[in-house]
């Protein structure tokens, strides 16, 4: 259940999320905009701080929580998924966000981000992806390029990366959209929409490393290249970017892929241009895809197919149902079910 | 079968005890002819425990040896304790069940044989090489040969099911045959098979067949001799409404009884692992007593999401075995640091790794007190029969939740299915332990702490004002905030042990089961060894031997009056069905001169075993 508390005596500020703990990330990690970005767009979402959990595992994102000054639970790696199902259960009005990496959420932690985005737990999950281990110093991650040079791998890495975005689509999330650290009020919006989703919500944010990845996504972000490889998708509308949006994606026939047309002038006319429509899930898979420098990459909501019930709400109605079809259960009734004797 | 003391008014010889040992392949449904015949026992008022031995194979090729599915029953007129060492009557449903068990009937037992399940094919499968039934093995013994697959196939033939089908109601026809030798009521399972087979009135009415005639051959065949009926007459118990309940049974409704006494609901994350899932299965079943289940993606999840709902306000709790307790470590330790409440069921089985996952152990002992990195402390509590077991599932709940720490309760695969008699306690009586939350804002941290017990504040999210964050780093003691101060880490680790110590002041001191509380040895037991133990001092005792039973069921903090009580004993013996793991607790606390005696064979002791023990350690 997505709380909705009736709006307090003062609107909340941006301050009243920060705690008293000193933020120590390294200067100019990405991180400090996401934080930025979510304690900017809380105030904004009609919270309260007492029924807001962050929880995290283990990673430079997962210190998170401790900067949030709301509840919040710094658990171990790669485990804040199955904590989160757990609080979730036993206290469905809390609004719980999920901060995880690439290493935390995809490495150790990929069973359970699997499982808690199938399960349709409803909370949001942020996951902070650098490609790259930070806390321990520059390994590289699920999601590093292949031959990605780390101390752990000298002559460059032989693993093929997985793509999040992709991974969280195929799990069966029901929400799924991406943003960059740095564009936070892009960022707020999306998170604020995965907040307004009943169900698992993924976010994957792009975040740069500075100290052990720097410019890891500068394909991507850089400004002077952000409106050809950046594509922000909008449901209803079509899928189009380039400086003064002159180029579109089109599926091509079949769905079978996808291709960049010009739009207007020696082009195709912008009805040509697939429109975004966020409840096609094929669609969704094939812009969760796109890859720069080929294809811009695809931000923003890429889908949104809310289920009719949460799990949490499934499991609530369980439990009704048990108690509706036996009443409040009766220990000694209970101890006394089946065979039993007296000796007198 | 103890020697006949006289007959009954009708005829029947009166014994004080039997052992019976039901011996099949793993589909010819020994398990529920043993079950059943457990409930028609109690029902006839006798004392009993039972041993359900099965391979871990869900059906084994049949007829080989390591498919023989195994349940035994000691019930007497007097307290039984233990299952018994050997049967007194053996049932061999086909070659192999007679091959794996022959040698633990004594001379004169009665073995019952199905004739029709010793055919060539058969026989080879078992590994014998000529037919028993024709040479001379079991000459030693009183033997029933019966076909009793023809029998039954006749029984059943007017309700068609076909031949295989027809075939597997010879369990019931087994048991018919054994209700008629001990005066059995067939009634209860007459009306259990109407229910189980609503759905399917014809196998129903077809097994309700086979039973009632395997009673009438009993009642018009002629007998061999030596074999004849028997009367175990009702055995002196303390007033009471009773049940048979096993021990995961047991733990599932104390923690649902425990939940409600701490007025919290319940969070039962918990993973499938032998012989641990049917703490699942009935919890499963309780959702109206105010407990949510939840099958977790694996062992880590199961503990997680308990840990997760502790700190949102409920009761996490979570059960497993020895693998699955080594995969949940880590998050355990979260629970310690963050000092949350967890309960955690570690019905353990043989090891290391996957060892024998049906086949019991008390090897998670070390696991239990010490298995997490760092210093770790907890509470370990360790029931000795199926109905401990619900008492100290809802003291692990009233512990976990007054001391804010993880409580391991270590049962094993002996207690978890074998079935006693249990005197149902009225749980209106039981006292009540309300969890109150923190709600004072004044001057909060998540890391106040009760003076007297050490426990931490427990304030639940949504509560406004209490906002706070707690997790794996380490926290200053005055603030909650993290810390790598040097001194404050020491500090703080003390004071973990420490508040794990106090649970000692707050449980009974130890007491003598058996003997005074000085002598020559002491025999110090935990867990499911209670009864052979038990029944080995007794033993011991009657033949003059200055010996006392102490069996322990708090494990850490061990109890605080131990050290004292062991120090007027001049030798000490621990029995234990691992290689030494209490006896390195008791060496390593006290500095006593405790000795091991082990089994490590997947089996429970036999008495015989621990008085043999007793008398070689009081004799050198």
């Amino acid at each position: 259940m997505t709380p909705l508390d009736p709006p307090a005596d003062k609107k909340l500020t941006r301050k009243d999320f920060v705690s008293d703990q000193e933020v120590r990330w390294c200067p100019g990690c990405g991180d400090y905009a996401i934080l930025a970005a979510i304690q900017r767009a809380l105030p904004d979402m009609g919270v309260t701080r007492e029924k807001t959990v962050f929880i995290s595992g283990i990673g430079c994102s997962s210190r998170f929580p401790y900067y949030m000054n709301t509840y919040g639970f710094h658990t171990i790696h790669g485990r804040a998924p199955a904590l989160a199902t757990g609080l979730k259960l036993a206290n469905p009005e809390l609004d719980v966000w999920i901060i995880t990496g690439d290493g935390d959420g995809l490495s150790i932690g990929g069973n359970h981000l699997m499982h808690i985005l199938r399960r349709n737990v409803d909370v949001q999950l942020m996951l902070f992806n650098n490609r790259i281990y930070g806390l321990t110093k520059g390994q590289y991650s699920p999601t590093s390029l292949l031959g990605q040079r780390s101390p752990s791998t000298p002559m460059g890495s032989l693993d093929s990366p997985i793509n999040p975005t992709l991974f969280a689509l195929g799990a069966g999330a029901r929400f799924v959209a991406r943003g960059i650290d740095t564009s936070t009020k892009t960022l707020g919006v999306v998170l604020s929409e995965a907040r307004k989703h009943k169900g698992a919500s993924f976010v994957e944010i792009l975040q740069n490393c500075p100290v052990f990845n720097d410019g890891t996504w500068e394909g991507v972000t850089a400004k002077q290249v952000a409106s050809d490889t950046q594509m922000w998708v909008e449901h209803g509308k079509p899928l189009l970017f380039g400086k003064d949006k002159n180029k579109g994606l089109r599926v091509l026939a079949g769905g079978r892929g996808v291709e960049v047309v010009t739009v207007g002038e020696g082009g195709v006319p912008e009805s040509e241009v697939t429109v975004h429509d966020e409840t096609n899930r094929p669609l969704a898979f094939l812009l969760a895809q796109l890859q720069v420098p080929q294809m811009p990459m695809a931000f923003g909501v890429l889908y949104r197919d809310p289920a009719p019930v949460s799990y949490g709400d499934a499991v609530a109605a369980q439990n009704a149902q048990a108690i509706e079809k036996n009443g409040e259960g009766d220990i000694n009734a209970l101890l006394r079910s089946g065979h039993t004797w007296t000796v007198k | 079968m103890d020697t006949p003391v006289s007959e009954s008014a009708d005829g029947r010889e009166i014994l004080e005890s039997v052992v019976i040992r039901f011996a099949g392949d793993s589909g010819d449904g020994m398990q529920l002819a043993g079950t059943q015949f457990t409930q028609a026992t109690a029902v006839a008022g006798n004392d009993l425990a039972t041993f359900p031995d099965f391979p871990a194979e869900i059906r084994a090729p049949a007829g080989t040896t390591f498919g023989v599915s195994g349940f035994q029953i000691h019930f007497a007129s007097h307290d039984v304790l233990t299952p018994g060492d050997a049967p007194d009557v053996l049932v061999a449903m086909n070659p192999a069940a007679l091959k794996v068990n022959i040698a633990d009937v004594p001379r004169g037992g009665l073995i019952i044989i199905n004739t029709g399940a010793f055919n060539k094919a058969n026989l080879k499968k078992a590994g014998y090489d000529r037919d028993p039934l024709e040479d001379d093995t079991l000459a030693p013994y009183r033997v029933l040969k019966i076909d009793i697959s023809k029998l039954t196939t006749a029984a059943v033939k007017p309700f068609n099911l076909g031949s295989k089908a027809a075939l597997r109601t010879k369990n019931l026809w087994t048991l018919g045959l054994l209700y008629w030798m001990f005066d059995r009521d067939r009634s209860p399972t007459v009306e259990w098979l109407r229910t189980k087979f609503a759905k399917k009135p014809d196998v129903a009415e077809a097994n309700i067949a086979a039973l009632n005639a395997g009673h009438i051959y009993g009642e018009t065949a002629e007998m061999p001799q030596g074999v004849g009926t028997y009367k175990v007459p009702k055995a002196v118990l303390p007033p009471g409404t009773y049940r048979n309940v096993t021990g995961n049974e047991a733990l599932a409704w104390g923690l649902a009884a425990g939940g409600r006494l701490a007025g919290l609901p319940v969070l039962f994350g918990s993973y499938p692992i032998t012989p641990a899932s049917s703490v699942l299965h009935a919890l499963a079943k309780l959702k109206h007593f105010g407990v949510t289940t939840f099958q977790a993606e694996d062992e880590i999840a199961a503990v997680c999401s308990a840990v997760g709902a502790s700190f949102g306000g409920s009761l996490g709790a979570t059960s497993t075995s020895g693998p699955g307790m080594a995969l949940k470590g880590e998050a355990i330790g979260l629970a310690i640091i963050t000092e949350l409440p967890l309960v955690i069921f570690d019905i353990q089985r043989a090891g290391p790794s996957t060892g024998m996952p049906t086949k019991t152990e008390q090897s998670d002992l070390f696991q239990a007190i010490w298995g997490r990195n760092g210093d770790a402390p907890l509470c370990v509590l360790a029931p000795a029969t199926p109905g401990e077991c619900f008492h100290y599932s809802i003291q692990a709940v009233r512990l976990a939740t007054t001391y804010m720490t993880p409580v391991i309760v270590l049962s094993d695969g002996f207690i978890a299915n074998g079935a006693a008699p249990w005197k149902v306690p009225d749980f209106d009586e039981l006292p009540r332990f309300e969890v109150k939350f923190h709600q004072d804002t004044e001057g909060f941290h998540p890391y106040k702490r009760d003076p007297q017990t050490l426990a931490r504040v427990w304030a639940k999210p949504g509560t406004p004002g209490l906002e706070h964050r707690i997790g794996g780093l380490e926290k200053h003691y005055d603030s909650g905030n993290i810390s790598y101060d040097p001194d404050n880490h020491h500090k703080m680790t003390k004071v973990r042990a420490q508040k794990i110590q106090n649970i000692a002041q707050d449980l009974p001191e130890q007491t003598v089961d058996l003997g005074p509380d000085t002598g020559d040895l002491a025999v110090v037991s935990w867990g499911s060894t209670y009864g052979s133990v038990n029944q080995a001092v007794s033993r011991a005792r009657a033949e003059g031997r200055k010996v006392s039973h102490i069996h322990v069921r708090q494990m850490w903090p061990l109890p605080r009056n131990l050290k004292a009580l062991l120090s007027r004993f001049e030798k000490i013996l621990v029995p234990e069905l691992n290689n030494g793991q209490l006896v390195r607790v008791l060496r390593a606390e006290y500095l006593v001169p405790a000795e091991p005696l082990d089994k490590i064979a997947g089996q429970p002791f036999k008495v015989a075993e621990v008085l043999d023990g007793i008398r070689a350690h009081l004799d050198t």
